[in-house]
């Protein structure tokens, strides 16, 4: 029963896919009737003003464009024009600096606000106010500052990730069960030991859903501030396209973010199954 | 006579006679007691930055009487060290620094900034030049200004802004060199195309690059000669270069004034026209500029006076018309402007679809003519004043020699064996009215339509 269910999704799964592939072509297909022009005119005139080609790609167009990225991924000519790959590893870096840097300061801290009832009162207001920030609104700021964007692209990816991680480490901390802690009181268990052995493998399932919806929060980021400081990385990319007003980049890029995260999140998930235990 | 001179003092003499600060016998020994030539400028920049600073005359002397004169000029020589730039480009010596960093934005405007890299310019000066796409015109002032980029393609007026504190902290910088003249135009949406008078525009959207662009002013200066106040009849929105196509096609804004290949890409794609080349407005007008931090010039002087002749060289080929196709063959690939080959050519070369069914000719649409004119900075600061982005007081003049480095221009075209102009200012003609840089305070009070008082 369960692999005819899985079997009946993936089918359907399919079958969507080749229904919007379908719909898709169809719908940018069409050509809008033009006017007749003169060829010298016409010679200088873009596609979608000359035959009434729609501005909007096709799957085709975008499949050919991916086949041509992923046939050279690693070219790199010249500063402002290297392969899909180069960019992705630029920025699977800068999330992973930043992100790194977010788990070492969120987990520690949240610990301890986690561990008094008094500093989680106090400080929930400021975490709140703080978590919902844009990434974009913190960018000036960052160059301002820091006066370095690609510190500012990394500080920015920091400071939007660590507070899911932050709250659920303080959530889980908070929510040790009394029974344990009064055992391992009884046992006499020394507070570095308590926290190491008993709270920690009691709050590892939440914080590491925090750190999960930190990944996704981090590979958010990193596309509006690579957009926005340029240089390199997957959002630059996307950003570089756009100028050229090149939307069958643009859709090809959206994908790879996509995968990519989708890749990010899994291996979280994993993790997340290796310490989660029966209550 | 001054009001406050000392009536008790012998040596003075009281009513008639005496000089306009009262402190000297005669006016001519007043006149003798300035300080001259460069020294001149210099108290004059410092007279304006003070101005700026303390709008207020009370706030000023306040100042002054608390930390006393000494720390005074100490503080306000840190936002301005007024020293001069020209001592800095001293003879052609090694450069300090050959891995140099310049930005640049992907408009047709920095073509000699970017086809000096392809095309060996740089190399040739013995510099290792990167030239770095850049996302808009704050990322690339911050990037500057952080020391990120050693110097970089902005355009004409931001300089001046950086350098009075318009929009950032005040820091001196130089125009060493203009990117290009002309070359700009007026895009509207093609279901406008029977509607090119702009008296009918009011309630128009219409998109501008930057605020400190000469767009910005071009834009207001053609509004206003028409009667509509670009203020109240109409909506002027800052929005980055490639964004405008898309919002002219997705019908956000009616038209924008914005630099090329935009405008060209704009019919390319067949969603606008051009309703007027920015040359209409004013034949030779600057654009972009290529700016360096003062301070930049004082550390390296010999690498920037070698990235200097290298643009200046680039700018020299680029002037050249029968040079244009292989410009632009350079300058479209991805790693630089990322545009299709022909909308590079069509602006480069002058032969262009209008956006209405017909080609045109006009080799002048776009220029390259690198000698920044203190008269382009002096007419700016006009427009900035008038549009009520500076505040109070301004010394044109001095601002103007200060950023727009005329002279050092001049210096290095002479090294190079290119002919600079005779002069460091000239007058020319805005749609019909004649500017004359010697008289910028009769100007701005000549419009009708302006917000400063």
């Amino acid at each position: 029963m369960q692999r005819t269910l899985s079997m009946r999704a993936g089918i359907l799964s399919f079958a969507l896919l080749a229904l919007i592939l379908l719909g898709w072509q169809v719908a940018v297909s069409g050509s809008a009737s033009t006017e007749a022009m003169d060829p010298e005119y016409a010679a200088l005139m873009g596609q979608s003003a000359t035959t009434g080609k729609s501005a909007m790609p096709g799957p085709l167009d975008v499949g050919a464009t991916i086949w041509k990225h992923l046939k050279d991924p690693f070219y790199d000519r010249g500063p402002n024009d290297k392969g899909i790959g180069i960019q992705l590893a630029y920025s699977i870096g800068r999330v992973a600096l930043g992100y790194g840097l977010a788990v070492l300061v969120a987990i520690p801290v949240g610990f301890l606000i986690g561990m008094s009832p008094l500093m989680s009162r106090a400080l929930d207001p400021f975490i709140q106010i703080l978590k919902p920030v844009s990434p974009l609104a913190w960018m000036p700021l960052a160059l301002y500052t820091i006066k370095d964007s690609s510190l500012s692209a990394i500080f920015v990816i920091f400071i939007c990730s660590i507070w899911p991680m932050l709250i659920n480490t303080v959530f889980g901390v908070a929510g040790t069960r009394k029974e344990w802690l009064n055992v391992a009181r009884t046992l006499e268990v020394g507070p570095v030991r308590r926290a190491f052995t008993v709270i920690l493998p009691a709050a590892a399932p939440t914080i590491l859903t925090g750190m999960r919806i930190s990944i996704g929060i981090a590979w958010l980021v990193i596309v509006a501030a690579e957009m926005l400081v340029g240089g390199t990385g997957i959002g630059y990319f996307v950003w570089n396209e756009w100028n050229n007003l090149s939307i069958t980049n643009v859709i090809t890029s959206i994908l790879v973010i996509g995968l990519v995260g989708m890749v990010l999140d899994q291996l979280l998930a994993r993790a997340q199954r290796l310490v989660t235990f029966p209550e | 006579m001054a009001p406050f001179d000392n009536p008790f003092d012998a040596k003075r003499r009281r009513g008639r006679g005496g000089c306009s600060c009262g402190g000297h016998e005669t006016q001519a020994a007043h006149e003798a007691a300035l300080p001259t030539g460069d020294a001149a400028i210099e108290r004059a920049v410092e007279a304006t930055l003070m101005r700026a600073l303390f709008p207020h005359q009370a706030e000023r002397r306040a100042f002054l009487k608390s930390v006393g004169l000494a720390t005074a000029a100490a503080a306000v020589s840190q936002f301005l060290p007024t020293t001069f730039v020209a001592e800095a480009f001293a003879e052609a010596g090694k450069p300090e620094k050959t891995d140099l960093k310049v930005g640049f934005i992907p408009i047709t405007c920095a073509t000699p900034i970017i086809m000096a890299k392809p095309m060996g310019f740089y190399e040739k000066q013995g510099l290792n030049v990167d030239v770095v796409k850049t996302a808009g015109w704050a990322v690339v002032r911050d990037k500057t200004l952080n020391k990120e980029y050693d110097a970089a393609h902005m355009l004409a007026p931001m300089p001046l802004a950086i350098t009075m504190g318009l929009g950032s902290n005040p820091v001196p910088f130089a125009v060493p060199a203009i990117e290009n003249v002309n070359g700009q135009a007026i895009c509207l949406a093609t279901k406008h195309k029977d509607n090119r008078d702009p008296k009918n525009w009011k309630g128009f959207k219409l998109a501008i690059p930057f605020d400190y662009s000469n767009h910005n002013y071009l834009l207001r200066y053609y509004l206003a000669e028409h009667g509509i106040d670009p203020d109240t009849d109409v909506q002027l929105r800052s929005v980055p270069p490639p964004e405008m196509v898309a919002n002219l096609r997705a019908d956000n804004i009616d038209g924008f004034l914005a630099p090329d290949n935009v405008v060209q890409r704009a019919v390319y794609d067949g969603v606008g026209f051009i309703h007027i080349l920015s040359k209409e407005i004013w034949d030779g007008h600057p654009c972009c500029s290529f700016s360096v931090a003062q301070d930049t010039i004082r550390e390296m002087p010999n690498a920037t006076a070698a990235l200097l002749r290298a643009i200046l060289q680039a700018t020299a080929f680029a002037s050249k018309t029968e040079n244009r196709k292989e410009i632009a063959a350079a300058i479209a690939p991805a790693n630089y402007l990322n545009q299709p080959l022909t909308v590079v050519e069509q602006v480069l070369t002058g032969t262009y679809a209008d956006g209405l069914g017909s080609v045109k000719k006009d080799p002048k649409r776009v220029a390259f003519d690198p000698f920044p004119y203190e008269s382009f900075a002096i007419w700016t600061l006009t427009q900035m004043k008038r549009w009520g982005q500076i505040k109070g007081d301004v010394d044109y003049a001095a601002v103007a020699k200060q950023v727009y480095r005329a002279t050092d221009a001049a210096k290095l075209m002479r090294q190079d064996g290119l002919t600079p102009p005779e002069t460091t200012t000239k007058t020319f003609v805005v749609m019909g009215k004649t500017f004359d840089p010697a008289k910028p305070a009769e100007y701005l009070d000549s419009f009708k339509i302006k917000r400063a008082s």
